[in-house]
């Protein structure tokens, strides 16, 4: 009865990702000969990517902007999740959370072209600091790594905000009173009590920006300006220009180790009951 | 002959409307200057069916949508004029009748009979045209500068340059500036091409796709995108009359698109119908002006259909000189284009 009930989540499972993970696997062992896969079992495509200093370099390019953009998020998300949680009268609230996700309405896409616009030398930013007269030339910001974290962020605060606010606002009001019956300041507080109870639903929202972030092609390929490659402009690259399949999967099965990896890292604290 | 050519295409639009033979959708996979409505809906009404377009980037993506597909899944291929040859010999283009086609009303120099027909059959047909070269903000740089492209990397421009995100033109403007014809490039002379490109992007802001080539030079975000050309300041030029283009004295290069029937297509008579309303003079005109890009046509007789406005902006009456001066894409073997992609993206990531 039991396996009856889990059955169609298996078979979609097994259908949908076991199976075509497998063969991205076994295509990741197979190489180019001209414009023809040659299957097989050579590991070539793997030792390209780690001696390759294009490739590793994309790879790091790819950690660093995810680690920047985790960070950021995490640091914007968590005062505003705390403001809507314990500041918004309850019956705000809702409105509060409305707009703070209102942008996830538009395009991503569109989004990302509008910060081109926002963050050229024409744009809002540079238009608004020459303005205040708080610089004297405009900024370059479109089409650098910064663009491509400030698009980022602005897309996963939105959802950091979310987990984190479903998490503080379980919290019981009795432990901060408690503390404070301990003789705890708000900070001892918040550091003790506060803070440890949500980790959860931080964690949780960390590891999904680090999930959609590190696999992003959209935001880097736009706001960017290819001055740096990512993984997964790289791969891309392999499948829409030289339709290398097999150097395309290896690069995947890559970037699912590295999510393996951040899984691993985070297991402990991801528990969905808590968000 | 027009006239003649009209009542055939309307008789076989009411056998449309009659037949059985004849089903109701068409899936042609095309470039993004396809999909504008004023093109295909012609079409549509004329043979009371509807016509399914998917977009796809580069020649690559294209041939493994194929591979991935079964036969009748398409109808209908748009693909660089140059690459012909890599469908065919992957067997994804069917023959078709060359008597049916009007190349004889088209510009002799894109016909390409060497890339549309292969041992004898025409696989397909040459349908637009422009020139991957260097457009330019008039207001803003000296247009005198533009006609030399030591110009680019002599300092002058430094930070204000954009890349067209395409190896095969890029690479091939780079060449000419070395002073290699773009069939001239080989795997042995590549790397000479390595440091001059490097140079270049050193120069340049950013490498962006077209779009985003487009609303860099529209909003001031750079001056200059090398490998662009009408097909990139066409759709701008009624806003921002300042993009221009012009073709350095070093040469520029010369894109063209073909298209064919697919093998296995299941109403091939239908897809060939398509093809020959896309080659047509009316067809050919509002390919052209297409909102998504512009370009010249293949058919000549199309500029009976395109206004006095539209024929400036393709600089209609320079042609015959521009023609001259423009090289065709570089066609590389597989060992080559993986050498040239390997360079190109060392190039983005240096």
């Amino acid at each position: 009865m039991g396996w009856g009930l889990v059955a169609p989540a298996l078979l979609w499972t097994l259908a949908f990702f076991v199976l075509p993970f497998a063969a991205m696997i076994a295509l990741s062992f197979a190489h180019m000969e001209g414009r023809d896969v040659v299957r097989g079992f050579d590991p070539g495509n793997y030792v390209r990517i780690f001696t390759d200093w294009t490739m590793l370099k994309a790879l790091l390019n790819s950690l660093e902007i995810t680690a920047i953009v985790t960070v950021i998020s995490v640091l914007l998300a968590y005062p505003l999740a705390a403001i809507i949680a314990f500041r918004v009268p309850a019956r705000w609230q809702r409105l509060a959370l409305l707009l703070a996700v209102l942008p996830f309405w538009t395009s991503y896409v569109v989004r990302s072209y509008s910060w081109l616009l926002v963050l050229g030398q024409n744009g809002v930013v540079n238009k608004a600091l020459l303005g205040l007269g708080l610089i004297a030339e405009p900024l370059e910001i479109a089409s650098t790594r910064v663009a491509t974290v400030i698009g980022f962020v602005h897309f996963f605060v939105m959802l950091l905000t979310l987990t984190i606010y479903a998490n503080l606002i379980q919290l019981s009001p009795n432990y901060a009173r408690a503390a404070a019956d301990l003789g705890a300041g708000r900070w001892a507080t918040f550091r003790h009590v506060i803070l440890p109870l949500t980790l959860p639903g931080v964690m949780t929202g960390a590891f999904l920006t680090f999930v959609l972030c590190i696999g992003d092609y959209i935001t880097p390929q736009i706001l960017g300006g290819n001055n740096e490659l990512t993984l997964p402009q790289l791969i891309m690259l392999q499948l829409g220009r030289s339709g290398n399949f097999p150097l395309a999967s290896a690069l995947s099965v890559v970037l699912m180790a590295v999510v393996t990896v951040a899984y691993f890292a985070c297991s402990r604290w991801l528990r969905l009951d808590r968000v | 002959m027009a006239r003649f050519h009209s009542v055939s295409l309307t008789a076989l639009a009411l056998l449309a409307g009659a037949s059985p033979s004849f089903a109701q959708e068409l899936n042609a996979l095309v470039w993004c200057d396809h999909t504008d409505p004023a093109l295909v809906e012609p079409f549509e009404e004329q043979f009371g069916v509807t016509v399914n377009l998917k977009e796809y980037e580069g020649t690559a993506a294209g041939l493994a949508i194929l591979d991935q597909s079964q036969p009748g899944d398409w109808d209908v291929l748009v693909i660089d004029a140059v690459d012909v040859g890599r469908a065919v010999e992957a067997g994804h283009l069917a023959e078709i009748p060359a008597d049916q086609l009007p190349t004889a009303d088209f510009f002799p120099e894109v016909v390409m009979a060497e890339n549309n027909v292969i041992d004898g059959k025409t696989y397909a047909v040459t349908e637009k045209f422009g020139y991957n070269t260097i457009s330019y903000d008039k207001t803003k740089v000296d247009p005198a500068d533009m006609q030399d492209m030591a110009a680019l990397t002599s300092g002058k421009y430094d930070g204000r340059i954009g890349i067209y995100d395409y190896y095969l033109p890029v690479i091939g403007l780079v060449a000419l500036g070395q002073g290699v014809n773009t069939a001239d490039i080989t795997a042995g002379n590549l790397s000479s091409l390595k440091d001059p490109l490097f140079k270049l992007r050193a120069a340049s802001k950013q490498v962006s796709d077209v779009v985003s080539a487009q609303t860099a030079l529209a909003t001031g975000e750079v001056d200059i995108v090398v490998g662009g050309g009408e097909w990139l300041t066409a759709v701008l030029s009624a806003e921002n009359p300042n993009l221009d283009w012009t073709i350095p004295k070093q040469g520029g290069l010369r894109w063209a698109q073909s298209i064919g029937v697919v093998a296995g297509s299941t109403q091939p008579d239908l897809a060939l119908e398509f093809v020959k309303y896309i080659v047509s003079p009316e067809g050919q005109a509002r390919l052209a002006s297409s909102s998504c890009y512009w370009g010249m046509p293949a058919n000549a007789k199309a500029g009976d259909s395109l206004s006095v406005e539209q024929k400036t902006v393709l600089r209609w009456s320079e042609q015959p000189e521009f023609l001259k001066r423009a090289q065709l894409y570089p066609i590389p073997d597989a060992a080559l284009d993986t050498a040239m992609q390997d360079m190109w993206t060392e190039m983005l990531n240096q």
